[in-house]
């Protein structure tokens, strides 16, 4: 069995033994528990799986994602949001009532949002907008980076997130598919926010992350204050993930942690 | 083919920040991006190199090969340019034939050098009527990050002024599967090269990013060539539905000015080395 | 150098010429063991705006292989409500070879694009994908024989880097006979073997874990006894290349700019 951690690449064994199971992204060749993809390997509790560690964002029940309105039907909405298939948001999925005849009302054409994804069907994704937290969004800019350096972004419960926040005073809202909403006073903040970013994810799986991006920080000329972010009244959504810095965790993500406060 | 989706707050973003003069990667609305050039990509081809601006990146090759010369030219060689846009460098690019995109950027970048009088086209006679060299420029597109016509029409340059020519067996009758010292005969003072520009909200862009490339209104591309020391453009093509009104002309006529004699001096040091 | 998570030459081990040598092609002329591969680059991450993407070069040949998807497949009517649909292009650029090559697809390249769409879906699995494709694209900037199988070398790799679901890799190898002499990794200097019984191309890819045979062409002369050896020997070679692109695959760093 392999010690710690590791990528993997599809074929090759990652334990051996009929007590190991194999979970997502594993299967079970003879007595060897096999990678079906490419990622690192995590046993647990004789529990083998693989998670992804590079391309196309894969969504799941649970997620929140942010996309963008490419299509208005008769009941609902299409949302781009960069995976295979568009996902679908049902008028009856926001929180008002909206008449039929007035969608492009509610939501236009080009207008982005923040949605929950209800349920991966083969047809594509249903999305939701009803709880707290989810909705349109306006201003600002949409950074994009890679969906599988999501983790990395948010940080050991959100930390990075709050980082990113004290030194330059803006709103982040970052999406599993790999999109982050940025909203600040001014443009010149949001990019700086942006520029953050961007370091995080091409330097995602160096050690000492935290360090490095608040020396990069400190490069702009901006300052980490070490004061708790306060609360932000605009859209937040803060996935928290409770692994260690210099694991990637992708499953503890599938879960919107901070929405239960929001109710 | 699935379209290039940009959110509107995305758009306004964009231009309100071009509007302060401001890009989102600290480039000025002029600006260009670093130029890479890396020589060595095929050695059977006359020159086959890679140019990375930004993280737009192409392969352009030269090939030398001989024909028969057209009749209304008997001692002159031929010329052509194509483009490949596969769907590997952009998720916008479609399987199997040339879209419009391709065919466009060719014939641009075709023009340009053509028009131009870059290459000495007398030079690649070998007999009269008979037998000519003809010089073809293969563009690939690897990555598309915006603007690939000036940097696949920077490339095309750039491997046509390393290329060398192929050695002749005149009694055979065929080119060997060697090459000569020698290059392909250009006029260097001939030598004009394309820059783009685009009308990014109210604001007139060169090189633009993919983000800048899908909400601009208008482009307009323009061939400039040196003339003692002063620009002299020799091939335009404007393109996408927008018009341009005479303050934006003027802004644009203004940029070609300033940005040729930024640009030329690098571009020739590319193309013929320092 | 270019981008790319991860770059470095690989000698291949060292080889032992245990073939009696009977024919007229005695010794090759790179100099190599009969059974040697040519030095190896594998990198993946080459193209940024790809879901996965990989190079892969043996000597004078080199391949670029880049996924994308899955996303829905247009027309509908192609769509599969079962599985997703794997559909590979493979395409030699222009000026790849001596003889320039006219762009766009020709009928050997479609042919070749669709043996390499079978050897692939031998070791992918698109049940989780219904109604979408995944497009893989293979494109040659430099060819000295085996092209076909150094793009299905980058194109596993660059399925694997996508993270679509595979039950193992496919690795792929020329093997061939120039005259009496069975060969692997056939350069194009040896694919023109004219001499005695000439020379015999056979292309050949394998599955990483079963040593399942996934691509298998011939073109040429070679008995049965014959062909079972090269198969062998084949096999052998694949070994050596899995190495080059598992130690690639496993090598991604921070330097792997997908976005």
């Amino acid at each position: 069995m392999m010690e710690e951690r590791q990528i993997v690449v599809p074929g090759e064994t990652i334990a051996s033994g009929n007590e190991f199971l194999p979970g997502d992204g594993a299967w079970r060749d003879g007595t060897d528990v096999v990678a079906g993809r490419h990622g690192l390997a995590d046993v647990q509790d004789k529990h083998v799986r693989v998670i992804p560690i590079s391309g196309a964002y894969y969504p799941k029940r649970g997620n929140t994602i942010i996309g963008t309105v490419v299509d208005i039907t008769f009941n609902g909405w299409l949302i781009d949001f960069g995976g295979a298939q568009n996902a679908f948001l049902g008028v009856s999925e926001v929180p008002r009532y909206i008449n039929r005849n007035e969608l492009r009302e509610f939501l236009d054409f080009g207008e982005s949002v923040v949605v929950k994804v209800w349920d991966v069907k083969s047809r594509g994704v249903d999305a939701s907008m009803k709880m707290r937290g989810y909705g349109m969004i306006e201003g600002g800019m949409i950074v994009s980076i890679s969906p599988n350096k999501v983790p990395r972004v948010i940080g050991r419960e959100g930390s990075m997130v709050k980082m990113i926040k004290s030194a330059t005073g803006c709103d982040v809202t970052v999406g599993q598919n790999g999109k982050v909403w940025v909203s600040g006073k001014d443009t010149d903040s949001e990019v700086a926010t942006k520029k953050i970013i961007d370091f995080i994810a091409e330097n995602a799986t160096i050690v000492g992350l935290t360090e490095r991006v608040e020396a990069f920080i400190k490069e702009l000329g901006l300052q980490v204050s070490s004061a708790p972010a306060k609360p932000n009244d605009g859209v937040e959504v803060v996935e928290e993930n409770t692994d260690s810095e210099e694991n990637v965790e992708g499953d503890a993500l599938s879960s919107v942690p901070s929405e239960e406060g929001k109710e | 083919m699935s379209k290039f989706i940009m959110p509107n707050l995305q758009r306004d973003k964009i231009e309100a920040y071009l509007a302060e003069g401001k890009r989102f990667d600290g480039r000025k609305a002029e600006d260009y991006r670093e130029i890479i050039v890396e020589d060595g990509v095929s050695p059977s081809a006359a020159s086959a190199i890679r140019v990375k601006v930004g993280k737009t990146e192409v392969l352009v090759g030269v090939h030398l090969g001989v024909t028969t010369p057209y009749p209304d030219s008997p001692d002159a060689g031929t010329f052509m340019t194509s483009a490949e846009l596969h769907p590997m460098a952009s998720q916008q690019f479609d399987i199997g034939r040339p879209g419009i995109t391709a065919i466009e950027l060719a014939r641009v970048i075709d023009r340009g050098i053509r028009e131009s009088g870059f290459i000495d086209f007398e030079k690649l006679c070998i007999e009269k009527g008979e037998k000519v060299w003809q010089v073809f420029v293969d563009i690939v597109a690897i990555n598309d990050d915006g603007n690939l016509l000036d940097v696949a029409g920077l490339a095309a340059l750039i491997a046509l002024g390393r290329a060398k020519m192929p050695v002749y067996n005149a009694e055979e009758g065929k080119v060997e599967h060697d090459f000569s010292d020698e290059g392909i005969p250009l006029s260097k003072e001939a030598m004009s090269f394309n820059m783009t520009f685009h009308k990014v909200g109210e604001t007139i862009v060169a090189d633009v990013s993919k983000e800048e490339e899908a909400i601009s209104k208008l482009r307009l591309s323009i061939a400039v060539g040196d003339n003692g020391g002063e620009p002299r453009i020799t091939a335009m093509q404007k393109g996408k539905p927008g018009a341009i009104n005479s303050k934006d002309m003027e802004t644009i006529l203004n940029l070609v000015e300033s940005k040729w004699k930024e640009m030329f001096p690098k571009v020739k040091e590319l193309v013929w080395g320092k | 150098m270019l981008r790319g998570t991860h770059s470095q030459v690989y000698l291949p081990r060292k080889a032992k010429n245990k073939m009696a040598v009977e024919g007229l092609y005695k010794k090759r002329i790179d100099g190599r063991k009969f059974d040697e591969v040519r030095p190896m680059i594998a990198k993946v991450g080459v193209v940024p705006s790809a879901d996965g993407s990989a190079s892969f070069e043996t000597g004078g040949t080199k391949a670029m292989a880049v996924v994308r998807g899955p996303r829905t497949l247009h027309p509908q009517h192609m769509q599969n409500a079962q599985k997703g649909v794997l559909r590979v292009s493979y395409g030699m650029m222009p000026f790849s070879v001596w003889d320039r090559i006219r762009p766009g697809p020709s009928r050997r390249s479609e042919e070749i694009s669709k043996v390499c769409e079978w050897a692939l879906s031998s070791v992918v699995d698109l049940s989780g994908f219904p109604n979408t494709v995944v497009d893989v694209f293979i494109q040659v900037p430099k060819a000295d024989a085996g092209t076909r199988v150094a793009g299905l070398n980058a194109a596993a790799m660059a399925l694997a880097h996508a993270g679509i679901p595979m039950k193992e890799m496919l690795t792929a190898i020329a093997v061939g006979k120039a005259d009496k002499t069975l060969l692997v990794d056939v350069d194009k200097a040896e694919e023109d073997f004219h001499d005695g019984e000439g020379a015999t191309d056979i292309p050949l890819a394998v599955t990483s874990r079963g040593k399942e045979v996934a691509l298998l062409q011939l073109d040429g002369k070679i008995s049965p006894s014959e062909l079972k050896e090269a198969i062998e020997m084949g096999k052998k070679a694949c070994d050596d290349i899995l190495k080059v692109q598992m130690e690639a695959l496993k090598n991604l760093n921070g330097g792997e700019d997908n976005e």
